[in-house]
């Protein structure tokens, strides 16, 4: 099952032509919001996600209503990587543990960026996807 | 038409300085007729954050690769892409991109499996540019299409293939990929995505000489004197040898390529883009690990 609104942001994508799926991507990667300043005092609490070309940290939080919110940082020069991060910040963000953790790990790969920016450079998405969701399991576990 | 060459002095050093452009020399030129600015990057939207102005995007996947077969494109969709981006067979082209001109190297490459003659990369890349807080755009360019003629490519002078690798064996093999690559311990470079070769390690005999070092810190290539150390002194490479030179998918292989060729001068350097995902995987194909080179097995017979 995915949720709404990464099934909107899919619809959003898939409506567009090739060239505009990217200019879609670049919007996303502008509006990925600053991290929160405990976070840029503990840069120790973020997890690289290695899988991606540019440097990518990424910090899981299960708030006091178990609402899940994804923090995400990577350098301007890295607009790709930033889009890929603010579209599951932006996606997943407030949605309950069980519902985060339904989301299909190929989910990257259905939003019609193959052509646009080329299945090579989706695997990053997924390995977020798949970091965040980890660290969930581990938050919900502790 | 072609530009007037650049003359900055660090250049004249180099076996064929007029493949490279400083920035100041971009700045000054980038308006003249006959001349086509290229960005080339591995961040596929880098170009949309902001650009210079008048330059066109050519992306090594979504252009460059065919989209079924694990090749380059062919001659009539070459003709395509640079008649679209306005680029004539006369035109002087300079490449930039990101990450020390990695990718732009490797445009210059395929650009060159096709003849196309004067093709330059600015050096320093994009880093340098801005370092050097340079204009940079997000405004469209205005493209004027060309009609340039299909030419079909040629691959021979500048690719090898496997099998051009297995008869290559007892001459210069360099593996530009990081350490840990290269000994083995891990099949893709640090921080990099897993693209999925079965085995670790490199081709045996190659001399390990990841490709960053032919770039200074600011993003240019070193000089002369500091390259002909790393490649003559150090990797053993001698005038007349004939090279090949190899990494996981032959784009930071094409930087290394770029180097021996035009700014060393070595006239016999083949870049084998099927590299270590091809080489990792094929059956039957003699691989050593660790540090150490290895001997080189006999070369194979052509088939």
């Amino acid at each position: 099952m995915t949720t709404d609104l990464l099934a909107e942001i899919r619809e959003d994508f898939l409506a567009l032509e090739q060239k505009d799926r990217l200019l879609l991507l670049l919007e996303f990667a502008n509006e990925l919001p600053k991290l929160p300043q405990k976070f840029q005092d503990h840069p120790d609490l973020l997890e690289r996600v290695v899988e991606c070309q540019s440097p990518v940290f990424i910090f899981v939080e299960v708030d006091a209503d178990g609402l899940f919110h994804l923090h995400a940082t990577a350098p301007r020069e890295s607009p790709t990587t930033r889009g890929f991060a603010s579209i599951l910040a932006q996606g997943l963000d407030g949605l309950s543990v069980e519902r985060v953790l339904a989301v299909p790990d190929d989910y990257p790969q259905s939003i019609g960026l193959n052509e646009a920016v080329s299945p090579l450079r989706l695997r990053g998405m997924s390995a977020m996807l798949g970091r965040a969701k980890r660290q969930v399991r581990e938050r919900v576990e502790a | 038409m072609s530009a007037p060459f650049d003359t900055t002095e660090k250049f004249s050093a180099y076996a064929h300085p007029s493949k490279l452009v400083s920035t100041q020399w971009l700045a000054q030129h980038r308006g003249d007729a006959g001349l086509v600015v290229v960005e080339s990057d591995e961040d596929v939207l880098l170009y949309e954050v902001g650009h210079i102005r008048g330059s066109v995007k050519i992306d090594w996947h979504t252009d460059l690769n065919d989209k079924v077969n694990r090749d380059y494109i062919d001659g009539a969709a070459f003709a395509a892409l640079l008649s679209s981006k306005g680029i004539a067979r006369e035109s002087t082209v300079v490449i930039y991109g990101d990450k020390s001109n990695w990718w732009a190297a490797y445009a210059l490459w395929v650009f060159t499996l096709f003849g196309h003659d004067d093709v330059r990369l600015l050096d320093g890349g994009r880093e340098k540019w801005l370092a050097e807080e340079r204009e940079m755009t997000t405004d469209a360019s205005s493209v004027t299409r060309t009609d340039y003629p299909v030419v079909e490519r040629d691959d021979a002078p500048i690719r090898a293939f496997k099998d051009d690798v297995l008869g290559h064996f007892g001459q210069p093999l360099i593996d530009v990929r990081s350490p840990e690559e290269y000994s083995g311990a891990r099949t893709t470079m640090p921080a990099y995505p897993e693209e999925g070769a079965l085995r670790g390690g490199h081709i045996p005999s190659a001399a390990s000489v990841p490709w960053a070092r032919a770039a200074d810190t600011d993003s240019t290539f070193r000089s002369r004197s500091e390259l002909d150390a790393i490649y003559r002194d150090e990797a053993g490479l001698t005038d007349g040898d004939n090279v090949i030179a190899y990494c996981r998918i032959g784009e930071r292989s094409s930087h290394t390529w770029f180097v021996l060729t035009y700014l060393l001068g070595f006239e016999n350097v083949r870049n084998y883009d099927g590299s270590w995902t091809e080489w990792g995987n094929a059956v039957a194909v003699p691989i050593a690990v660790g540090t150490e080179p290895g001997d080189a097995p006999a070369p194979a017979p052509r088939r």
